[in-house]
């Protein structure tokens, strides 16, 4: 696309998300663990900002995507103008002392906990003695009839299977028999779009999208609890805090991404098929994307919006819209960038909603591969998979209605794309002289196959998270001139909060440095135990007084002047 | 005689009861409505909310809850024109007596059952549901039953007044008392000699006004109505605030 001749209008930064469903093996450790970090608390029992869906199925909350019913998104009007689904602002202002579309705690589920206490206070008896599930809304015994995965693995699809929106959508004939075609995983968070329905819905204006990173937040201070950002988010992912009062959703953990480090949902994924990176869009071009008269248009309206960092025109644009520098550069190594444009493997999720969503998935091939192996042909044969691409119009279908408003042809090309790197690297793999045809017939060369391999198949941390850290720690040092302390230089003994007066003296080190120093020497240094540019840690309950081990004291400066607390010091005071 | 003057006299007329009640005890409402408000924003901002319970339950409060709250916008309405507009304006106007006060008592009856049927559902839902009523407070209960006796109170002195009675034109007794306190010129005679039921209806009002701030009742005061002239997507910059709150006075960001 040409696009350096074009006028370039505001250029943003956002910080986006890419998962690859190929490697997802739905073990919730995400979901868990963005559990543990953000909504372990009273009022949010029933939320998951983070949630792993079996597809087919129904997902969290049930049939959330039929949006005939939840009115989410946005759609065109009669004069194919933007309009909110469920209604412009008079609607909002008139439904609002009773949101008509929001779902109940029924459409999610209701939450429960356990009697744990009769398991120790039950008397002696015959039978062991059962913790009954107790609703954690009434507080009652209760029996438990869904959750937010109560059809994992495709359980209960025999009963519940054919009320998956997308298959009603697909075709009639292959309803009763999808579950022994294929299966996958669909993990999900906010979207962070680029046009937020849920933002445009809210009445009082708390949710906001940061000028910075694009991260769309909820500020609880101006939250007032109308609950129409609920219905507003297609995707269901803004909940409604019922002991507080206030919407909630995933923060794209905020506080880890300002410092550089990636979300508790990416750390933790043990497929290691999260990426996060930058990309760079033009804010101006939002609108006339998100307007695009056709559905299956709007994936590559959505990608016309991107820009491309490494265009000097773009870079120019960046700079003067105030992108720093590193920002850029970011951007210029982006992952997500890489997947969505460089190697167009990347796709929205329901992009007919028309928010333009900032999470995007590689879709997986694994469906297409079980069918060839399973047939007894060699499936990693570029031929043989090309062909089941064209032949397996099931799953290619049902991606389709996922993630292009039903269009199959940018599927078939993505799972193309995916076959041909499997075989090229299978030649590559068995010592064979690898085939540059392969590459050729999907439209790729040989050192991008290689380099779309490297990025999906062997993910490193470095490349799979590019995440550059906020501007804030600078703000410190630019606004409180040689107030800091002294020490506090990389890798000095201050480095980490300690001030004249002991831990935490002195001024409040950002929370970046203090909590996630720690972590991220971890995760970049060979020896976990003992970083080789840290000082040893001394045990102090070994120390018998005498004599100074080794690591005690920082060493003495280069220039001379060991006076004071040298480590030559043999006595120490009593 | 000087409009001071005159206020003491009609003061003396009144008596020390009618003082407290018609003149000490709207000012301090007054007040505490106002400062509380100040107080509550400024304290408790993550506290002001609707506290819906939209999600436990939508069968009762589907009908309840719109029932209320529009029954209540239109008393509000009926309100302001019949305390605020001085009875001479509407006369200007060319509505005599007679038709004011058939529109005010037919509408305001109307609303007034509008209010308090909608008020019985929501109170009825509160108590029956089990999860909407272990999420009442005390606070709650104690705002239901200021809210509801001053509603009540309200539409019996309509309907006694005028449905029962012969009619009772409270234009010349409460409206005037009404503005007088907003002009700093309070006359509790005038408030003496209205009914009864019109008279229990302003204290509880009062009262329900000064216990207004400390209640759920304030997010009526941020009624959402700039949502009509604001673009849809709300766009803010990390580094004009870090955190939600403004900083406390001496601990501004420089630079």
């Amino acid at each position: 696309m040409p696009r350096g001749e074009a006028t370039i209008g505001r250029v943003m930064a956002q910080m986006a998300m890419v998962m690859n469903l190929d490697k997802c093996i739905g073990c919730h450790t995400c979901s868990v663990t963005c559990k543990q970090a953000w909504t372990n608390r009273t009022g949010v029992e029933y939320v998951w900002f983070n949630n792993v869906e079996t597809r087919p199925g129904q997902g969290y909350p049930r049939c959330y995507e039929d949006q005939g019913r939840w009115r989410g998104g946005w759609e065109l009007n009669k004069r194919g103008r933007l309009a909110l689904k469920a209604g412009g602002r008079f609607k909002k202002l008139i439904t609002i002392f009773s949101n008509p579309v929001l779902p109940s705690l029924d459409d999610y589920y209701q939450p429960w906990t356990y009697d744990y206490e009769t398991l120790t206070n039950a008397p002696l008896q015959d039978h062991t003695p059962v913790a009954r599930p107790k609703s954690l809304i009434t507080g009652k015994d209760m029996k438990i009839s869904w959750s937010a995965n109560w059809d994992d693995d495709l359980g209960g699809s025999a009963q519940h299977g054919e009320k998956d929106v997308l298959l009603g959508q697909v075709c009639e004939k292959i309803k009763l028999e999808f579950e022994q075609t294929f299966m996958f995983y669909l993990p999900r968070i906010c979207e962070h779009c680029l046009n937020p329905s849920c933002a445009a819905s809210c009445p009082s204006g708390a949710i906001y999208k940061r000028e910075e990173d694009g991260i769309v937040l909820v500020d609880q201070d101006r939250c007032r609890g109308w609950r129409m950002c609920v219905t507003g988010c297609p995707y269901k992912k803004v909940y409604f805090n019922h002991r507080t009062g206030k919407a909630e959703k995933c923060t794209f953990c905020f506080p880890r991404v300002e410092v550089g480090l990636p979300t508790v949902c990416s750390e933790t994924c043990v497929g290691r098929l999260r990426y996060i990176g930058l990309v760079l869009y033009d804010a101006d071009k939002v609108l006339e994307a998100a307007s695009t008269p056709d559905d299956t248009g709007l994936y590559e309206a959505q990608r016309s919006v991107f820009l491309d960092p490494d265009d000097p025109h773009v870079i120019a644009a960046a700079e003067r819209a105030g992108i720093p520098r590193d920002w850029i550069e970011a951007a210029q190594r982006s992952p997500v960038h890489a997947l969505i444009n460089k190697y167009r493997v990347a796709l929205p999720l329901h992009p007919e909603y028309r928010t333009l969503p900032m999470v995007w998935y590689v879709p997986p091939l694994s469906p297409v591969v079980d069918a060839v192996r399973d047939s007894g042909h060699d499936a990693e044969d570029h031929r043989n998979l090309f062909a089941a691409v064209d032949a397996l119009r099931i799953p290619v279908d049902y991606l389709a209605q996922l993630f292009t408003a039903g269009d199959p042809a940018p599927v078939d090309a993505v799972l193309r794309r995916l076959a041909a790197m499997r075989s090229y690297m299978r030649d590559i793999n068995l010592g064979r002289e690898p085939d540059a045809a392969i590459p050729e017939r999907v439209g790729m060369g040989e050192e991008q196959m290689y380099d779309m391999y490297r990025l999906l198949a062997l993910a490193k941390y470095d490349e799979r998270y590019v995440i550059p850290p906020a501007h804030a720690e600078q703000a410190h040092k630019l606004e409180e001139l040689a107030t800091e302390c002294s020490l506090d230089y990389e890798g000095g003994p201050g480095m980490g909060g300690s001030g004249p007066f002991g831990e935490a003296s002195g001024g409040a080190a950002p929370i970046a440095v203090e909590t996630y120093r720690a972590l991220r020497d971890r995760q970049t240094s060979d020896t976990p135990a003992a970083p080789l540019d840290k000082d040893t840690r001394v045990n102090l309950l070994n120390w018998d007084g005498k004599g100074s081990p080794p690591g005690l004291f920082p060493p003495p400066p280069p220039g001379g002047d060991a006076t004071g607390h040298g480590g030559g010091e043999v006595e120490p005071k009593p | 005689m000087t409009a001071a003057a005159q206020t003491v006299t009609t003061a003396a007329e009144a008596g020390t009861g009618g003082i407290l009640l018609w003149v000490v005890l709207p000012y301090l409402s007054l007040a505490v409505f106002v400062l509380g408000h100040v107080w509550r924003y400024r304290y408790d901002k993550f506290g002001w909310t609707t506290r819906s319970s939209q999600l436990y339950e939508n069968r009762l409060l589907r009908i309840g809850s719109p029932l209320f709250h529009f029954g209540i916008l239109v008393v509000l309405i009926g309100h302001v024109i019949g305390l605020l507009l001085p009875e001479s304006w509407t006369a200007a106007a060319g509505v005599g007596e007679t038709s004011y006060h058939v529109t005010a008592v037919t509408l305001g009856t109307v609303a007034g059952v509008c209010t308090l049927g909608g008020l019985a559902i929501l109170i009825y839902r509160r108590r029956t549901v089990g999860p909407v009523f272990s999420a009442t407070t005390r606070n709650d209960k104690a705002m239901y039953v200021s809210l509801t006796a001053t509603i009540a109170l309200g539409l019996a002195a309509t309907v006694d007044a005028n449905i029962a009675g012969g009619g009772y034109n409270y234009r010349e007794t409460v409206s005037p008392w009404f503005r007088s306190i907003f002009s700093v010129q309070p006359d509790p005679h005038l408030m003496s000699g209205a009914p009864l039921l019109y008279r229990l209806h302003a204290l509880s009002a009062m009262l329900l006004f000064a216990a207004w701030p400390f209640t759920r009742l304030v997010h009526m005061l941020t009624a959402p109505v700039g949502y009509l002239t604001r673009p849809y997507i709300v766009y803010r910059s990390r580094d004009t605030r870090l955190g939600a709150r403004a900083p406390r006075r001496g601990w501004e960001r420089t630079g």
